[in-house]
């Protein structure tokens, strides 16, 4: 009774769970045994040198390593609360993405107007009714802080958009399928300081809707943006802990080293 | 000392105007303006010369009977100047063709661009490619001495010669270019589009048909005006299996002569150079060239208007 209240807790906290999660480009070992989790409603950070996997792990979160032919995965993420291995091969990668979307390094809008951009994923799920995209389509833009800047062109082209409203016009593409987990791929690298500003304002905003799991390279954007961090280096995963303890006080020195700039 | 030498050797240190470098440019300048002035005075050669020869024709046969006349029999004694038989021909033969071309190319495309692996791809390319570089007198001769008399077995009543059969296989003639040019622009497309697609939860077709193409639009708008192009400029095809009367109709079971068709037709024959039935095929020629110029600058606009912006 005790520990199944236990679990139950435990289940309530993470919204996924890594266990000894390895991945392979065709021979090549990318990821080496991950364990790591994710809270429910906080934002992870992902920090690493370039090349260590941190892109590579997100991405086995929305299964898009599938498109690929000669990808293998090996391992387990659970999903809560369904308890389900999301990299089992029974369960379908568009079940997956359908619950965990994902925001691109650089902003990729659909050649189709604003309002279609948004719309996408709720046409995707076959979802017509005008009324109900409208809605979702309004509630995504205010979420993504785009509202006010757009409600009156939604029928403008996306690409008519700055680089900035493009990534938070992603951003609200991606949150209108109202996801459980949202994945950001260093979603501020292609991005100027101010609309970096205004996207990292954001995803600390998006914190009390959705999981979130980001990769960056800015260390400063890690320590300002997430509640834990995962320091990954040549595919494993070095040290993971709250933001705070990472950036203070690290326990592994290859943690230091690379946090205090004398490597990476 | 060594650097002084070099210096004087690759004609670098000295400040100031470098008459024989100016030369250089100049003169590969003036070979790539000449490059591309040909193409554009032959284009002007070609009109122009239709027209000189128009000239003569429309002295003596006035532009109302031209356009109006329903019968093109320069030939008989009793001669009518109507292209609008002629017209028809390449029209009913073209629609046909198309018909089978868009549709089956752009399916091949979105096959070949977006689910085929990377094995077939390789395969099938080739073979489409092959399918372009087949002689149009061979289909010619595949659509009267082996679709035609397929074809009868399911119409009896269709003639030896028909638009028909010349459409179908003048269509299945233009398909490797439809796809090949189609699939072109769909694989341009990036993949962080088709990634972005992906992550939202869209299927391989939805994703084909909701992003790729549309992103592609302008490339493929491309291919389809080449394929149309290349439908009514057709030549050997029609003149083989579709007959070589000119016959005013819109029923594609019936034999008739397209535009291409006729020019040839006269061309081989001996008809005196100077005479009004000479004359015609230069009256039909300039039509002809009008009718692709029209769909030229229709491709040309939606390109501009649809320019792919990633």
């Amino acid at each position: 009774m005790q520990t199944a209240r236990e679990e139950n807790s435990i289940s309530i906290k993470y919204k996924s769970e890594v266990k000894n999660l390895n991945f392979y480009y065709g021979a090549f070992h990318a990821l080496k045994n991950i364990d790591m989790a994710l809270h429910d409603k906080k934002i992870t950070a992902l920090i690493g040198p370039s090349g260590c996997g941190k892109s590579t792990f997100l991405r086995c979160f929305n299964r898009m390593h599938d498109l690929y032919p000669g990808n293998r995965y090996d391992g387990q993420i659970i999903l809560h609360p369904d308890d389900v291995n999301i990299l089992e091969q029974n369960v379908d990668p568009i079940e997956v993405r359908m619950r965990i979307s994902m925001v691109f390094q650089k902003p990729n809008p659909f050649p189709k107007s604003i309002y279609e951009n948004v719309a996408y994923g709720l046409r995707v799920r076959g979802i017509k009714q005008r009324a109900i995209l409208d809605e979702r389509v309004e509630l995504a833009l205010r979420n993504s802080a785009l509202w006010d800047e757009v409600k009156d062109r939604q029928n403008d082209l996306a690409f008519n958009l700055s680089g900035g409203q493009q990534q938070r016009l992603c951003i609200a593409r991606a949150l209108a399928t109202e996801p459980e987990i949202l994945l950001f791929d260093e979603p501020t690298s292609a991005l100027d300081p101010i609309a970096t500003a205004s996207i990292e304002e954001l995803i600390t905003d998006l914190k009390n809707k959705v999981t979130i799991l980001i990769v960056t390279h800015n260390m400063q954007q890690a320590a300002r943006v997430s509640d834990y961090t995962a320091y990954m280096y040549l595919g494993e995963l070095i040290e993971f802990g709250v933001t705070d303890t990472i950036f203070i006080k690290p326990k592994n020195k290859q943690t230091e080293d690379y946090i205090t700039g004398r490597f990476g | 000392m060594t650097k002084k030498s070099l210096n004087e050797a690759s004609n670098v240190g000295k400040l100031g105007f470098s008459f024989r470098r100016h030369l250089h440019e100049k003169f590969i300048e003036f070979i790539l303006f000449l490059s591309a002035t040909l193409s554009i005075a032959i284009m002007l050669a070609i009109i122009a010369m239709l027209l000189k020869e128009s000239w003569v024709f429309f002295q003596q046969v006035s532009l109302w009977d031209f356009l109006t006349d329903t019968q093109w029999t320069p030939l008989f004694d009793d001669a009518h100047y109507g292209i609008l038989p002629l017209v028809s021909g390449t029209v009913v033969s073209s629609l046909i063709a198309l018909l089978v071309a868009l549709p089956l190319g752009t399916i091949i495309a979105v096959y070949l661009s977006e689910f085929a692996p990377f094995t077939v791809r390789e395969m099938a390319k080739p073979f489409l490619e092959l399918l372009g570089g087949v002689p149009t007198v061979v289909y010619g001769y595949f659509a009267l001495l082996f679709v035609t008399p397929l074809l009868q077995i399911i119409f009896p009543e269709l003639p030896g010669f028909s638009l028909l059969s010349a459409g179908l296989v003048m269509g299945i003639m233009i398909i490797p270019y439809v796809s090949s040019m189609t699939e072109d622009a769909m694989r341009a497309v990036p993949m962080n589009l088709r990634e972005g697609s992906y992550a939202m939860g869209a299927t391989r077709f939805q994703t084909a048909i909701r992003v790729v193409m549309p992103a592609a639009f302008s490339g493929i708008a491309a291919a389809y005006i080449l394929g149309i192009s290349r439908a009514v400029g057709e030549t050997m095809v029609v003149a083989i299996a579709a007959g070589m009367q000119p016959n005013l109709t819109w029923n594609p079971m019936e034999p008739a002569a397209t535009i291409t068709a006729y020019i040839v037709q006269v061309s081989l024959g001996d008809l005196p150079h100077g005479s009004i039935g000479y004359q015609t095929i230069f009256a039909a020629g300039l039509t002809l060239l009008i009718l692709t110029l029209i769909f030229n600058i229709i491709g040309h606009v939606l390109r501009k208007k649809y320019r792919e912006i990633y």
